[in-house]
């Protein structure tokens, strides 16, 4: 018997209510029932950091939140992010930077490189790494990753 | 892997979350920032009837200035903690440390009070609570206690937690003016678990003799402990004039090897670490 709760939410703007099993996690109800398949789902632990998204204003791991748990809360994905046009120089210099090859850690690392640059992180390559040490990415080698978000703060920095 | 079925409860208060929690038939087990839990029964390492989430009970998160010292919610977050005036003058060792806790999006849920119940060897959070002689007050529906950090951390993931309490306190006493802090911790990777990691607190002038040790490793037994001889080592002494002595004392330590490392790796980088820490104090 799949024990349920009806969790109303905000996500990328839109209200939401829906029954959710109390045992799925935010990521795959996010995924599997709104369509949402813009946040990516690795590990399942913690570790890789493919389901970062932002919970009430903070950047957290999808599958380590249940569903139940994101009842009333405002949520936000990549889709979301796209949509608001928030962090588009970020996406641009992820493009231009070559910042992302097979594309299953870009989602999660947008979400914290984004936490990083609106935090006021600075183009430090030390800082940059250490804030996104938590976000696997098995293909660029991270040079570019960090490429990319210094450009994005030396050009806010400028405008 | 997803977890495996379980109930969900989310209580408005402690005398229903107890309620709960002391009800045998249902199993349940306290939910906080789920950092630790949730990956546990995603792997279905854990299993339990029922979850009950902390998240609604105000009454134990925040922090607050207790004589001048502090006293921190169980349910307070490393993000909270990180961002805290209050936390970074009275507990300036925890201000150090939080940055090797896990990492941002960790941060962002984790809790103290998980931590401080879950015990796990490699956590930072049992060494810092052992270096500030912090205590951890409890709570079961028979009322409060309050234990020494000391008396605390029993095994690997054992601790003086009865079942049916919940961890719903940390107070660190108010620093002595002339009292320092180190902490140094080796990790393959910024925010990974440590191979091999201290905090030191001391008292005394910069530069010159110090008193008072106290010297609490983390990831290098089955818990965060203190080295007590090598605290007695390092009395009355300038930090790094006492260095050798205090590694010298270090095999009082039950050193114990994880996936990280080996004991004898364990061993030989608890030197390395306090010598780092102690440089630093
Ligand atoms: C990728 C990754 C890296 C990490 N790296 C580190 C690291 O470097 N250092 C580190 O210390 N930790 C690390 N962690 C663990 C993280 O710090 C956890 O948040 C913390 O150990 C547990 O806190 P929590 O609030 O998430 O507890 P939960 O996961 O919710 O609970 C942990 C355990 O404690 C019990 N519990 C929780 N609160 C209470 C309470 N108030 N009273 C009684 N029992 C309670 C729960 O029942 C459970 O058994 C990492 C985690 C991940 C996923
Ligand atoms: S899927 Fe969540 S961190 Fe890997
Ligand atoms: S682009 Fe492939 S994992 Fe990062």
């Amino acid at each position: 018997m799949h024990e349920t709760r009806t969790i109303s939410l905000t996500v990328n703007g839109e209200t939401s209510t829906n029954a959710v099993p109390v045992r799925q996690n935010l990521v795959d109800f996010l995924r599997n029932t709104l369509g949402l398949t813009g946040s990516h789902v690795g590990c399942e632990h913690g570790v890789c950091g493919a389901c970062t998204l932002e919970v009430n204003g903070a950047m957290v791991r999808g599958c380590l939140m249940l569903a139940v748990q994101a009842d009333g809360a405002e949520i936000t994905t990549v889709e979301g992010f796209a949509d608001s046009g928030r962090g588009a120089d970020l996406r641009q210099a992820f493009v231009d930077r070559n910042a992302l090859q097979c594309g299953y850690c870009t989602p999660g690392m947008l979400a914290s490189a984004l936490e990083y640059v609106e935090g006021g992180g600075v183009a430090d390559r030390s800082a940059i790494r250490e804030h996104l040490s938590g976000n696997y990415c098995r293909c660029t080698g991270y040079q570019s990753i960090v490429d990319a978000v210094c450009d994005v703060i030396d050009g806010r920095a400028r405008s | 892997m997803k977890a495996a079925e379980f109930k969900y409860e989310r209580p408005g208060s402690l005398a229903e979350a107890f309620a709960l929690l002391e009800d045998g038939d249902l199993d349940a087990t306290p939910l906080a920032g789920g950092q630790s839990l949730v990956p546990m029964m995603n792997f279905r390492l854990a299993q339990p009837g029922m979850l009950v989430d902390l998240s609604a009970l105000d009454e134990i998160k925040g922090i607050s200035g207790d004589g001048g010292g502090l006293r921190i919610g169980a349910m307070t977050r490393y993000v909270d903690l990180a961002a805290s005036a209050l936390v970074a003058e009275r507990a300036p060792l925890m201000a150090m440390a939080l940055p090797h806790i896990a990492h941002a999006a960790i941060r962002n849920r984790g809790t103290i009070g998980g931590s401080v119940a879950l015990a796990d060897p490699a956590a930072e959070m049992p060494a810092l609570l052992l270096a500030l002689d912090a205590e951890i007050t409890v709570q079961s529906s028979a009322g409060t206690k309050t234990h020494a950090a000391a008396d605390f951390f029993l095994g690997m993931y054992e601790t003086a937690l009865q079942s049916g309490e919940l961890v719903t306190a940390i107070t660190v006493p108010a620093p002595a003016p002339d009292r320092r802090f180190a902490f140094y911790e080796l990790a393959r990777r910024h925010g990974d678990y440590a191979m091999a990691g201290v905090a030191v607190a001391a008292s005394g002038a910069p530069g010159g003799v110090c008193s008072d040790y106290r010297v609490a490793f983390f990831s290098v037994s089955d818990r965060a402990l203190r080295a007590t001889a090598a605290e007695a080592a390092l009395d009355g002494k300038v930090p790094m004039d006492g260095a050798e002595a205090a590694i010298a004392a270090l095999g009082e330590i039950p050193f114990a090897g994880d996936l990280n490392a080996a004991t004898a790796t364990k061993q030989h980088l608890s030197g390395v670490v306090l010598k780092r820490a102690l440089e630093r104090v």
